[in-house]
């Protein structure tokens, strides 16, 4: 298992996208599935940073634990922001709070078709969970 | 980022990953080019794109807002398959128009080369 534990800032995206990334290649994975993984966990993390704690993220965290089963890999990302009211809207195709950062509410549709797994666990004001599984199937 | 002018066409080659820190950035730097210029299309060449997710669709859906308030049009060209598949999903194509190389797109929308 894999723990990496970030301040919230948009550039550290890019480093939680190398760590998963790095994970998920000693499994060896297609092309196809390395992609998606890593896009998924950019996702999540994003989410956390500008949704879960927006304004107020200085000296917050984001926490990204990366674990697998077999070929089952695993993500989790954690942050102890303001959370999600209305999970299920969150989770509809162009649903977005912040239209006016130009979002354009996909990211849970990217996550869920990417990912066989996308299981969100929330809290107003607590925090958000998100778990995202892949299986990799047989080796290529 | 390289951006240049060709007639009407502001002609963008984007580089490397397009994830919600850079999109930030991108944003800021072409719309003061597109505002500066006297173009209506934006042609964005995504040749040496390496990585994107949904932050990167919220931008170019801004950008499509710019161009078509001026009456232009926004042409992806050159995505890898990865890309592709994100702009299938989000209903991009819809609106956005996509060649396969950035010749063709400049072509096409009345750029001179
Ligand atoms: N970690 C989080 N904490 C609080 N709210 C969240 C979190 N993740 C998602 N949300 C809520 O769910 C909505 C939908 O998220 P989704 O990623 O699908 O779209 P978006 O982030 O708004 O836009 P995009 O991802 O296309 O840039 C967000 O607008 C936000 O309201
Ligand atoms: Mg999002």
């Amino acid at each position: 298992m894999i723990k990496l534990e970030m301040e919230a800032l948009p550039e550290n995206v890019a480093m939680a996208r190398v760590v998963a990334s790095t994970f998920i290649a000693k499994f060896d994975p297609t092309l196809e599935q390395l992609t998606e993984f890593k896009t998924a966990v950019s996702e999540a993390v994003t989410n956390a940073i500008i949704h879960g704690y927006g304004d107020k993220r200085d000296g917050e965290f984001v926490t990204l634990t990366l674990s697998s089963d077999n070929r089952k890999i695993k993500a989790q990302i954690s942050d102890r922001g303001i959370g999600i009211e209305d999970i299920e809207a969150a989770k509809e195709p162009l649903f977005t709070t912040k239209p006016e950062m130009e979002r354009s509410g996909l990211g849970f549709t990217v996550m869920e078709s990417f990912m066989d797994e996308v299981e969100v666990s929330s809290k107003k004001d607590e925090g958000t969970t998100i778990t995202l599984a892949k299986e990799l199937g047989e080796q290529q | 980022m390289d951006i240049q002018i060709k007639g009407k066409v502001l002609v963008v080659a984007l580089m490397g990953e397009i994830d919600h820190h850079a999109a930030e950035r991108l944003r800021v730097q072409i719309d003061s080019a597109f505002e500066k210029s006297s173009c209506r299309h934006i042609i964005f060449n995504m040749g040496e794109v390496t990585f994107m997710d949904s932050s990167g669709i919220g931008m170019f859906i801004g950008r499509y807002k710019k161009a078509e308030s001026m009456g232009g049009k926004l042409v992806l060209s050159n995505m890898s398959e990865a890309v592709m598949k994100l702009f299938n999903m989000s209903g991009l194509a819809k609106i956005i128009t996509h060649e396969n190389s950035l010749e063709e797109a400049i072509k096409k929308h009345g750029g001179s080369m």
